[in-house]
């Protein structure tokens, strides 16, 4: 009840005050597309750059991938404080666990730890993640914790306000036993589609490919991203 | 809702109570006749940008409290530690109390650890503060210092997100000043550079937007010093009035004159002097 009254509040005061814009008093959110894909020996994962509130691109250079444990990551969708918190909070529980068990954690460890939080916190949190990397027991793995704090792995993951726009393209493009350039330049494309016809996503697509061997990120700058026929 | 009853000691964090009569209030602003209160606003542009040897902070100096200017030259930087300091956009009590807030808990690690503060740490407690109370607390800052890593410059929003970036900006003003960093930014800039593009960022700032206003303040932060330039820029200066409306003796000629003088008696005397600081 307490929320519902002051959320009116907030609205009242920057209608009534034209000096300080709208997009001043929304929330930071990450509009998004993300993308992981299963390979023999690992995974690889992609993400846009582009952060908004409102109509205002706060930071058009994000990385969304980020590290939870040596050969974890996750990608984050929904809100930029949600995933921040989120993520600095699993990855302190998996460091401490990891400690404690004197191994390197499992990926579906981290994602129950992910499921746990944004379950107990469904209706507080707006956050979309993919958790993804290798393991010794299971190899590589992708699980995706969607809004509502659903767990389920995957072979092939997409997620965030422009994940609508691909998946035809995913369920079509992809194959099991791609190589890993292979899955590379098919989430390149996926998010190149995505990020042209998303306005919440943009900016330069971050990849990165987890294998035992450990991680290799690259940048594709938006003029290298592929191209297809625009009309 | 929680209702306390007075004799409860609070327990810390917000109190909710008065929401539901604001809400009432405001639902029946027309019936009452007055305005509501507003709260004081630092409507502001704030930047900072990290150049060679470290950050160079840039902020304005207008408060507004709705539509009127209710401080010409307040202070928006504001001091963490020796080597961090931080810009506040938003509620100017939030970044104030915020501020000081992180800047004594700061001071207490960096005492317990025996070294020097390190802007990722300033960065966590801020971000963590402000994640806990949902962007109830109106504070968007901009945090820049220099430590035994090199420069750091973060952006902080209300509800706790955090971005770490070479060039960053915030308040009402910052896509004005935004305009001039994306047009003028070159990583490695030498001092004077990124003094003159910090400038002319806020400058931005304050003639294209209603809510900044006043001087420019800046604070160019170094691995062996910090320079607070308040103010470093005049930019509004009061203007000198051209026309006068004294009128010489003589102008009006009298008539007649009639002095009654007024018998009075002084009873008490005291004198109170003005602050004038």
């Amino acid at each position: 009840m307490a929320a519902y009254i002051a959320q009116n509040r907030v609205e009242m005061f920057s209608r009534s005050n034209d000096m300080v814009p709208n997009w001043e008093n929304q929330e930071v959110s990450t509009g998004t597309t993300i993308m992981a894909v299963e390979f023999d020996g690992g995974v690889v994962i992609g993400a846009d750059s582009r952060t908004t509130t409102g109509a205002y691109i706060a930071n058009r250079v994000t990385d969304k991938l980020t590290p939870i444990h040596d050969h974890i990551f996750c990608c984050r969708s929904g809100s930029a404080a949600d995933t921040q918190a989120i993520a600095d909070a699993v990855s302190y529980q998996l460091g401490f666990h990891s400690i404690e068990l004197d191994e390197p954690p499992l990926v579906q460890t981290a994602a129950n730890l992910f499921k746990q939080m944004c379950y107990r916190y469904r209706e507080e949190l707006m956050a979309g993640i993919i958790v993804a990397g290798w393991d010794k027991r299971r190899g590589g793995q992708v699980y995706t914790v969607p809004m509502g704090g659903m767990l389920v792995r995957q072979p092939v993951s997409v997620g965030g306000s422009g994940s609508s726009y691909i998946y035809g393209f995913v369920d079509s493009n992809y194959r099991t036993g791609m190589t890993k350039e292979e899955c590379l330049r098919f989430t390149a494309e996926a998010l190149a589609l995505a990020m042209e016809r998303d306005g919440s996503s943009g900016g330069v697509a971050r990849l990165a490919a987890i294998t035992e061997a450990g991680l290799e990120r690259t940048v594709i700058l938006g003029n290298q991203l592929p191209t297809f026929f625009n009309a | 809702m929680a209702t306390l009853s007075v004799c409860q000691p609070q327990l810390g964090g917000f109190s909710f109570e008065n929401c539901k009569r604001n809400a009432l209030l405001e639902a029946n602003v027309t019936n009452l006749g007055c305005g509501l209160p507003s709260f004081r606003k630092t409507g502001t542009t704030i930047c900072g940008v990290v150049y060679k040897d470290g950050v160079v902070l840039g902020a304005d100096t207008r408060a507004t409290e709705g539509m009127v200017v209710a401080d010409k030259n307040c202070s928006k930087i504001h001091y963490i530690s020796p080597n961090i300091y931080c810009c506040g956009a938003g509620t100017a009590a939030d970044t104030e109390m915020t501020t000081q807030l992180i800047s004594s808990n700061l001071e207490l690690h960096s005492l317990s650890t025996n070294r020097l503060p390190r802007v990722a740490t300033a960065n966590r407690m801020l971000k963590q503060m402000l994640f806990r109370y949902q962007g109830y607390i109106g504070a968007a800052l901009v945090l820049g210092g220099v430590d035994c890593n090199g420069p750091h410059l973060y952006s902080i929003y209300p509800h706790g997100s955090t971005d770490k970036l070479p060039y960053v900006t915030m308040g009402s003003g910052s896509l004005a000043a935004m305009a001039v960093f994306e047009d003028r930014y070159r990583p490695n800039m030498e001092e004077e550079e990124a003094k003159r593009l910090v400038r002319d960022a806020i400058a931005a700032g304050i003639f294209n937007d209603l809510g900044s206003g006043s001087n420019i303040d800046l604070c160019v932060i170094t691995k062996d010093r910090v320079d607070y330039l308040r103010p470093h820029d005049q930019a509004n200066q009061k203007g000198v009035r051209s026309g006068d409306y004294k009128y010489k003796h003589g102008t009006t000629g009298i008539l007649t004159k009639a002095v009654t003088p007024l018998l009075l008696d002084v009873v008490e005397e005291s004198v109170q002097t003005m602050d004038t600081s």
